[in-house]
């Protein structure tokens, strides 16, 4: 049943989500591809549309892929599996406050736990790039798209550009409209 | 998001002291799950109890979850627009560049020692290199977030424990 696979998927998305809702794509894109709920191309689609729009992007996608998926209904299941481990979780922790964050088991895991979500937020973007710019199915590479690189490329150095001259991070809504303007005119 | 919170709780409400906002984002961003949304439970609950919880989380969500129904009913149809598919081509690789963005900004606050370092780039490499193995091993990303638990609670307390 579409609506309780919708829920306990990103049920499971919400209860091991360290780091942010960034951290959330990777888990996000393994479980939609593996289930056929769509093509990481769609998924992309739809990160630019939540990022773009106001809330937290992590209810934002879930939101998104779950009325994609199954109408409203799975738009309500897929939003209240990604914030009920929150709810569960926190009121917990809000109980036994200040033991928590101190102990060491505690500790330990969440550093064990870094070092995972920085590799699989890196291996998200790079794994994005290889399908946009050098397409791989059927175990060979089809085409080389270099109007995909120069974009990638001319977005990198402008954020770069950006980031040496303000000392902050380029707005990430202003950064996707440059993207969508480019899009426009190059494809 | 969470300047946002901080003001609204903290200076026009008075429902949170400065010293526990700073202890509230701390641990919302330390447990698992959308950081806003640990937050928005966490200042529920220290308001309201449990229920407090739950309208606060779910006053947080319902904005949100608005705006995205009524753009994806819309969705289908907009991405017939050829221009509209040219524009996505363009913010799909905006997307990348901001997944990026989000990898360095996490990677500034954390400290890697040598084991972990390692882990990092055995795991990154085999991710990588996967594109073009194309294995997949179902939950392998929370295979993954486990793995970490065991990994960092074996060489960071028990390891270490020892060694005194």
């Amino acid at each position: 049943m579409i609506y309780l696979t919708l829920f306990y998927t990103f049920f499971l998305i919400g209860l091991f989500t360290f780091g942010g809702g960034y951290a959330m794509i990777p888990m996000i894109s393994e479980q939609v591809t593996s289930h056929g709920w769509m093509e990481l191309s769609e998924l992309q689609n739809f990160i630019a549309v939540s990022e773009m729009t106001p809330g937290p992007f992590a209810i934002n996608i879930a939101t998104f892929v779950g009325s994609q998926t199954g109408g409203i209904f799975g738009a309500v299941c897929a939003t209240l599996g990604v914030i009920l481990p929150s709810i569960i979780i926190i009121i917990i922790v809000a109980m036994i406050l200040n033991k928590f964050l101190a102990n060491k088991f505690v500790k330990g895991a969440l550093f064990g736990v870094r070092p995972i979500v920085l590799s699989l937020i890196l291996s998200t973007a790079i794994v994005f790039l290889f399908k946009a710019v050098i397409p791989y199915n059927g175990g060979k590479i089809s085409t080389f798209n270099i109007e995909a690189f120069t974009l990638f490329i001319m977005l990198v150095s402008l954020a770069f550009i950006y980031k040496c001259k303000r000392k902050k991070a380029m707005n990430p809504i202003v950064l996707l409209l440059i993207s969508g303007l480019f899009g426009l005119i190059i494809f | 998001m969470i300047p946002l919170i901080q003001k609204e709780t903290v200076e026009k409400k008075h429902w949170i002291s400065e010293e526990e906002i700073v202890d509230i984002i701390a641990i919302a961003e330390s447990t698992p799950g959308p950081i806003a949304v640990n937050a928005a439970t966490y200042i529920g609950y220290r308001v309201a109890g449990v229920l407090g919880s739950i309208f606060a989380t779910l006053g947080l969500a319902l904005p949100s979850f608005t705006i995205i129904f009524v753009i994806s009913l819309f969705y289908e149809q907009f991405m017939q627009i050829s221009a509209v598919k040219a524009i996505f081509k363009g913010l799909s690789i905006g997307v990348i560049v901001l997944i990026a963005n989000a990898f360095f900004k996490l990677k500034k606050s954390i400290k890697l020692n040598i084991s972990t370092a390692i882990l990092f780039i055995v795991l990154t490499s085999y991710l990588v290199a996967n594109y073009f193995l194309e294995i997949t091993i179902p939950f392998f990303t929370l295979i993954l977030i486990l793995f970490g638990f065991i990994f960092g609670i074996v060489t960071e307390v028990l390891l270490k424990g020892k060694k005194k």
